[in-house]
């Protein structure tokens, strides 16, 4: 034995069980030391690892822990003391290391669970927004089906195509098997099968709209899902396994009334429409929410757009109808039109056509009180005379009754004697109130103006018929004309409010009363009196005759005097007044009337024959004007005649005391030579009297004639008699307008 | 024939033609105007008119046959037509030319023409007229007697 510093083992080592030790030290440090190489070369290739210290330690204490069973191997053989000094140390060591590792540990172990713990809730995370991705995108999707079915049904305006493409979209987007909509019928009390996907022509199946499931679903907005054997869903062929689900929804069909303009319409419709959709069969498929919500949304589009064709349809109707009122009324103006237009060549022929026999009837009667008469023969013609005179008067009446109407009258103004005019009244109601044996009196008021300007000949008309209705409907007894001047204070009569008339200094109300003590009239015809062609029924006056436009006439020319008649009457068999007030202008001079109007009735004075009055004619027409000299040669004129105008202003010198010039022919402007004499003759006694003759018989050409300077107008055909009383009345006066 | 009958022939006749619208009374008027300084007043006077008329006619064929009628001068002529026959009383005539000028107003060629035509016949009818009316004036004259003037009790 040397005395080494060997420590002896305590057990030999040839023992069993240390044999045992040595190999599983061995084997231990074997492990221990390729534990770390392994852990190195994983984190190396791992990219990420926090806890690079962690390792580092623990790979010291495991290499230390190897180290220890290492060196234990020498332990179990004789070996020194360095090998045990060795042995300690790496003991120590390992045992600081492994106290700092487990007290490492305690950190990192909390740490390491709990990024566990964050991973598991970013997974379950990530699987939340997944399923919400999904949620979003099939909203998404249905958004996207609403908006193009919303195009496709709101693309049409019309109901079928509307109707028609919702069922076809929607069995599209939702895969549906069947899609139908029942429509209510007009009764209200059923609903109809209108339209379906599968089925082209729907047989018309109509269920009753007062089921209780049908109510469930008119009574909710929401769809709602009904049993596939209710009679709205069961149209179908059967033969399968397990109809699908069905839903079904509420289609509101809103009127034109609905729409307030300032709210949205109030769903307080009773009207709706049933739209059924059914899921395919044998599918295991379900509604679910957001398909629902699809078909919500879609049936009130639908609603929306089909209350837009109504809409369009009632505009369509409306403007249809007004188009045929259109045309209705065009018609009917064009109708009045020509009705207007024909009445007015009735008249205008009618007037013409009566006039030519009447210019007939008064030219002869005119001749024959040229011949020799016995006074009873002469009383006859002049009566004929002045009764065609009145009948002439008729005729113009009428035309005048048309043209008051149209509005186009004018009142002829003039200034004229007012007693000559009711004396002649007078005068011709003399004879027929004698046969009648009345007694008719005259009151003219001493402040009665003589003359006053005026329409003379609608006046006297006015009286007329006034007076000659008194005397019509009296059959005995006495007729009083009274005539003053109107005063303020009677101005206002109480019976006639409306009428405010106001005197001024330039006219006049006249007011004449005619008074009669014959039939009277009953308070109730009054009002019927002055409309036209009425008449009462009273059997007095049935056989008087009379067209019954008397009155209205009258009422018409008074109204056009800015005047107002009135007619009153105690009763039948009481008499009665008629009483009118009209407005007459007061002339300034009474000695120099302008222009005097010629008496309709030519009267026989003045001399048969102007003996060598030297005159010139103008005319065209060859005819015309020999006939014109014949006329002037019978009243012994020495007549020059003249075809043109350079002719007359040639041949025209003060040695012509008149000329006549033929206006109406056109081309030929006899205004022109008028005015050229005009100028020719500067002094006024040296001018030779200038008339036109025309056949015009409007205001037109008589203005036109008086503004070129003319002295006359007369009016063709010219009669032997006219010609005479024109040429004398010429010679006097120097003017002569004849009333056209 | 007796100067009687024919006298009665000539008044009957001359009623005839007022009663069917030939003459009106301008026709009076002018036979007022012949007298004895006068004789031939009448006669000159219608024979004046047919030869204005004939021109005029010829006038109113051609302008109606131009490619673009000139109504105004249409117009002018129709107006000279009516004025010779009113002024000689052949109120037929004169109505014609009246329609006649209403189609020149409405510049309504199909009318003119027709009108044309219905102013031809009335001028020609009513020339008939008066060749029958003054041969039986000749007649009455040739024999002696006096035109008997008209009394016309209508």
């Amino acid at each position: 034995m040397d005395s080494c510093n060997c420590i002896e083992p305590q057990w030999p080592p040839d023992d069993l069980l240390m044999k045992y030790q040595y190999i599983s030290d061995f084997f231990i440090a074997l492990a221990y030391f390729s534990i770390p190489l392994e852990l190195i070369y994983f984190v190396k290739k791992s990219a990420v690892f926090p806890y690079r210290w962690v390792l580092v330690q623990f790979g010291a204490f495991i290499v230390l822990c190897g180290a220890t069973h290492l060196i234990n191997l020498w332990t179990f053989t004789m070996h020194t003391r360095t090998v045990a000094m060795v042995m300690t140390t790496a003991k120590v060591f390992t045992a600081v290391v492994s106290c700092a590792t487990a007290l490492m540990l305690v950190h990192i172990i909390p740490d390491l669970l709990s990024v566990k713990t964050r991973e598991l809730f970013l997974k379950n995370k990530a699987a939340e927004l997944d399923r919400e991705m999904g949620l979003i995108r099939t909203q998404e999707e249905t958004g996207r089906h609403v908006r193009m079915l919303t195009h496709e049904i709101r693309s049409t305006l019309d109901r079928h195509t509307i109707l028609k493409t919702t069922l076809v979209e929607l069995g599209r987007t939702l895969a549906l098997e069947e899609c139908a909509l029942w429509m209510p019928t007009r009764t209200g009390l059923e609903l109809q099968l209108s339209y379906t996907l599968r089925q082209q022509n729907p047989v018309g199946y109509t269920v009753p709209i007062h089921l209780p499931v049908i109510n469930q679903v008119f009574s909710s907005s929401h769809a709602v899902k009904i049993s596939p054997n209710c009679p709205v869903a069961r149209i179908r062929p059967a033969g399968k396994y397990m109809p699908g689900e069905v839903v079904a929804v509420r289609v509101p069909l809103l009127h034109l009334s609905n729409f307030q303009i300032n709210d949205w319409p109030e769903l307080s419709t009773k009207r709706y429409a049933l739209m059924v959709l059914m899921l395919p069969s044998d599918s295991a498929r379900q509604w679910h929410v957001h398909e629902l919500e699809l078909v919500e949304v879609v049936a009130d589009q639908v609603a929306v757009a089909l209350s837009h064709a109504a809409i369009l349809e009632e505009s369509m109707r409306a403007r249809d109808l007004l188009m045929e009122q259109n045309v209705a009324l065009d018609l009917a103006r064009r109708e009045a039109e020509t009705a207007i237009r024909a009445r007015n060549d009735f008249l205008a022929v009618m007037n013409h056509e009566m006039r030519t026999p009447m210019h007939a009837i008064i030219a002869l009667s005119s001749l024959l009180q040229e011949t020799e008469l016995t006074p009873e023969q002469r009383l006859m013609v002049e009566t004929i005379l002045k009764s065609s005179n009145l009948l002439s008067t008729l005729i113009n009446d009428v035309l005048d009754l048309s043209r008051l109407e149209d509005g186009s009258l004018q009142l002829d103004l003039g200034t004229f004697n007012l007693f000559a005019v009711f004396r002649e009244v007078l005068n011709l109601i003399k004879p027929i109130a004698s046969v009648k044996k009345l007694h008719v009196s005259l009151n003219l008021a001493p402040d009665l103006p003589e003359y006053a300007i005026g329409d003379e000949k609608r006046l006297m008309q006015t009286i007329l018929n006034v007076v000659g209705n008194a005397v019509k409907f009296s059959k005995e007894g006495s007729i009083s004309i009274t005539a003053i001047v109107a005063k303020s204070e009677l101005l206002r009569d109480s019976r006639t409010p409306e009428f405010f008339p106001v005197p001024s200094d330039n006219h006049f109300y006249l007011r004449v009363q005619v008074k009669d003590s014959g039939v009277g009239i009953s308070p109730q015809d009054i009002p019927k009196l002055f409309t036209k062609f009425a008449q009462t029924q009273s059997t007095a006056t049935r056989n008087s005759g009379g067209s019954g436009l008397g009155l209205a006439i009258c009422k018409r020319f008074v109204n056009l005097m800015e005047g107002h008649i009135w007619i009153e009457s105690d009763g039948l068999g009481k008499g009665c007044t008629a009483i009118f007030m009209v407005k007459l202008g007061i002339p300034e001079r009474l000695n120099e009337p302008k222009l005097p109007f010629m008496p309709k009735v030519p009267t026989n004075h003045g001399p048969t024959a102007f003996p060598g009055l030297k005159v010139l004619v103008m005319d065209e027409n060859g005819v015309s004007r020999m006939v014109t000299k014949g006329l002037l040669v019978h009243l012994g004129c020495d007549v020059t005649m003249v075809s043109s105008s350079e002719e007359c202003l040639h041949v025209v010198s003060h040695e012509h005391k008149v000329v006549f010039m033929d206006v109406c022919v056109p081309g030929m402007d006899g205004y022109e030579v008028a005015i050229r004499i005009n100028e020719k003759f500067t002094k006024r006694h040296e001018r030779p009297i200038i008339v036109a003759l025309t056949g015009n018989t409007d205001k037109v050409t008589k203005e036109n004639c008086m503004r070129v300077g003319m002295d006359g107008v007369i009016l063709k055909p010219v009669s032997l008699d006219k010609m005479r009383s024109v040429l004398t009345e010429l010679l006097e006066h120097r003017v002569l307008f004849e009333a056209i | 024939m007796e100067l009687v009958q024919i006298q009665r022939r000539l008044v009957d006749y001359t009623k005839s033609l007022f009663m069917e619208g030939f003459l009106d009374a301008q026709f009076l008027q002018l036979q007022q105007l012949q007298d004895d300084s006068n004789p031939d007043f009448v006669f000159e006077v219608v024979s004046l008119f047919f030869e204005d008329f004939e021109k005029l006619l010829n006038e109113l064929t051609i302008a109606l046959d131009q490619p673009n009628v000139d109504f105004k001068k249409l117009d002018s002529h129709v107006h000279q037509l009516k004025g010779s026959s009113s002024s000689i009383g052949a109120q037929r005539v004169k109505n014609a030319c009246i329609a006649f000028r209403n189609y020149c107003d409405v510049q309504n060629i199909e009318g003119c023409l027709t009108c044309l035509q219905q102013v031809k016949q009335e001028c020609y009818l009513v020339k008939n007229k008066f060749e029958t009316l003054f041969r039986l004036e000749q007649q009455i004259m040739a024999s002696g007697g006096s035109v008997p003037t008209i009394e016309l009790g209508f």
